[in-house]
């Protein structure tokens, strides 16, 4: 199978080893990745802000990108919220007929990593081997918005050497919320605490996730506070095999 | 007209006022535990229900319809509840509204009222209009007279002593009621309260209370509570006066049923309410004697008018949604500044009032969509935040800092080649910051970000970078 990569703009410039994790992952298990250097940026962030405007342009960008993509992964749960949940709204608010119609053509060939793997390939066993103890964060995007479920878990329990830990209060978000940790700092600090209360709590050594950005916010707190807990991509956990680990 | 919502206008900006909120480590451990309570009780009686997404759709429907077709049932309320021997008050706006009631209550010949849990009235700011016209309001709601007798603002629009515990309460009680021991608990504090209240409700003639429902086709009004003070001041005094929102009606008595379920469930986790008290108009020999309502719009019906925000008032008042948020956890209610806290005070409070004194309040959530999750009614809140977040922007309201990195971000994602450039710039940028790797100390909007946490540099290969050498 083809399949076409949607790295995400900011794991394209913060995060670039999940995006080398899920090309290993797909390649070992048989597939072709491909990458389609146009692409930039969903339009989330703008369009959370409240600059619709700006989002629209992104859209339409995505759109022009993706078009004739066969099947598209992107390993962040919040990216594929946005175009899931808002692109349809969003076309409708262009009051655009043939904008709509693409965006409903191109929305059942996008999947976040854990859906391409679970559902797309049937898949839970990839071969993966990381013999650490980990706690798995559930992203509200993912847990309130795609309704990933156990899919990230599940895929956690078939890797070889991995001890899961289950994380208390996983449905409460970290406090990132995209510019929400930028304009109201001491809240989402405050979130953040309890969160890393709980990560803590487990006594794991890698707090995992299907969303960098959550667990940029948590990895920033982690560090700061040098507690010695890591947090890591699950592409990056599936990718690590005993070879390479 | 001019709406105000109780004195959201003057209020200090979210992030301002939950910054001092959230180190008052007493205040957040009241408030931890008492959503906590709610949200577990809440979720048991929920789960045991097998149609409660039903029930959810039939609660919305039934909102979405009426509002539809405002004008005719509350056209339709006006008729039956006149017919019943009740009189209809119509107000524009809050200042409206109170001269209408203090008008009623000297009519009446009295310096004094008893109140029971009415919202509505602290959005109106009624008894700052009462006591400036003499009379002296009474608060009968147990949570609301704690809130009056600290001279305190309600911070939960189901327990709007929800931030203050046992202890801190049994102190004021003490102190305003005279009295030289008490016990600390909860029956105890109970025993104060009616001691306190009793006399009260047997004395005062006027009561006003607010309402949960109107039904427009028997034109009967609804309210339901936890405490039966609210059933004493309703029946007791000689003349009842009701202060209630135009977007509280529902069409049809069987209605209820839906929201009789969805409404004790959602907001206090028990599967009905203790006393559902439903009168109509008048009636001779029994209860109040005469019976006024004043039905408010304060900007009700501008939130009507946007289709893509009117679901807001779909709202049954449960407070699931406060419960629920991981923001309103943190702060309490007191950081909205409004009678209207949570996510659903952050949509509420910004559409009936000018939106210049509460644009910080559409940001005051991560859109992590537990509110969504929770609402009885299902109002998607986190749409509504994001719509009027637009409004903020467009209106030229968000800080310049700002837009002027949106627009640059916007500029730089317009295409992958002003993306790379964008990319090799902010890793040239980092190098004053960068401490080992670890970003610190940055400036300007992400000064929030780096005061608690650190933020790793920007690696020297991007991913495009890395495939295009593969």
């Amino acid at each position: 199978m083809v399949i076409s990569l949607f790295i995400t703009c900011y794991n394209d410039a913060l995060f670039p080893q999940t995006g080398q994790a899920v090309v290993t992952v797909l390649e070992r298990l048989g597939h072709t990745v491909e990458f389609r250097a146009a692409q930039t940026c969903c339009g989330q962030m703008h369009y959370n802000t409240g600059y619709r405007h700006d989002s629209y342009t992104l859209l339409r960008q995505f759109l022009e990108v993706f078009a004739d993509a066969e099947v598209i992964v992107c390993p962040s749960s919040s990216c594929v919220a946005m175009i899931r949940d808002h692109y349809p709204k969003m076309a409708e608010q262009l009051n655009d007929p043939a904008l709509q119609a693409r965006v409903a053509a191109i929305l059942p060939r996008i999947f976040e990593f854990s859906e391409l793997l679970t559902d797309k390939l049937g898949l839970t066993d990839v071969g993966a081997f990381y013999p650490h103890s980990v706690t798995l964060h559930a992203s509200c995007h993912g847990l309130r918005s795609l309704h990933l479920g156990s899919k990230p878990a599940d895929l956690l329990k078939q890797v070889k050497g991995l001890t899961l830990i289950e994380l208390p209060d996983a449905d409460q978000c970290c406090g990132f919320g995209g510019t929400f940790a930028v304009k109201n700092p001491d809240v989402s600090a405050a979130m953040l605490s309890d969160k890393l209360q709980c990560v803590l709590g487990t006594n794991a050594e890698a707090c995992a996730g299907a969303d960098n950005s959550c667990l940029m916010h948590i990895g920033g707190a982690l560090s700061r506070q040098r507690t010695g807990v890591r947090t890591v991509h699950l592409a990056e956990i599936l990718a690590s095999t005993e070879k390479s680990s | 007209m001019s709406v105000h919502v109780g004195e959201a206008a003057s209020a200090l900006p979210f992030p301002e006022a939950a910054k001092k909120l959230v180190a008052n480590s007493q205040l957040r451990r009241n408030v931890r535990h008492a959503t906590n309570v709610i949200r577990t009780k809440r979720g048991r009686v929920v789960a045991e229900m097998d149609d409660w997404e039903q029930l959810r759709d039939a609660g919305k429907a039934i909102k979405d319809h009426t509002l539809a077709h405002l004008d005719e049932y509350l056209l339709q309320f006006e008729a039956a509840c006149t017919k019943a021997g009740g009189q209809v008050h119509w107000a524009r706006d809050a200042d409206e509204a109170n001269r209408i009631i203090v008008d009623l209550v000297k009519r009446y010949g009295s310096d004094e009222v008893i109140k029971v849990k009415t919202m509505t009235s602290d959005e109106t700011r009624l008894n700052v209009a009462l006591e400036a016209a003499g009379i002296t309001p009474f608060e009968t709601d147990l949570a609301d007279l704690i809130v009056q007798l600290g001279e305190d603002k309600p911070s939960h629009i189901v327990v709007p002593a929800l931030h203050r515990n046992r202890m801190e309460i049994r102190e004021l009680f003490m102190g305003k009621m005279g009295l030289d021991t008490l016990g600390y608990q909860p029956e105890d504090l109970a025993a104060a309260a009616r001691n306190y209240l009793r006399e009260r409700f047997l004395r005062v003639k006027v009561g006003i209370s607010g309402a949960n429902y109107l039904i427009a086709e028997t034109g009967s009004v609804v309210v339901v509570e936890s405490e039966g003070n609210g059933r004493m001041c309703l029946t007791l005094p000689d003349v009842l006066i009701s202060i209630v929102g135009v977007e509280k009606v529902i069409p049809r008595f069987e209605d209820l049923e839906v929201y009789l379920q969805l409404l004790p469930r959602s907001a206090t986790g028990e599967r009905m309410n203790p006393y559902n008290s439903i009168w109509t108009g008048v009636t001779p020999g029994d209860g109040p004697q005469a019976f006024h309502i004043v039905l408010l719009d304060n900007g009700r019906t501008k939130v009507l008018a946007d289709p893509e925000s009117r679901e807001t008032l779909d709202c049954i008042r449960c407070g699931a949604c406060l419960n629920a948020c991981p923001v309103y956890r943190q702060t309490g209610g007191h950081a909205y500044g409004s009678v209207y806290a949570g996510p659903i005070g952050a949509i509420l409070t910004p559409q009936l009032q000018s939106m210049e004194h509460s644009q910080t309040l559409p940001y005051a959530s991560s859109l992590c969509g537990a509110c969504y999750e929770v609402c009885p009614v299902k109002i998607n809140i986190p749409e509504i935040l994001i719509h009027l977040r637009t409004k903020v922007v467009d209106s030229g309201h968000a800080p310049l800092a700002e837009r002027l990195a949106m627009k640059g971000a916007a500029f730089a994602m317009s295409k992958a080649s002003r993306l790379s450039l964008a990319h090799a710039f902010a890793r040239l940028g980092q190098w004053p910051f960068n401490d080992d790797g670890k970003l610190d100390n940055l400036p300007g909007l992400l000064a929030g970000w780096t005061e608690f946490r650190d933020l790793d540099a920007i690696p020297a290969e991007s991913f495009r970078e890395w495939w295009s050498k593969r």
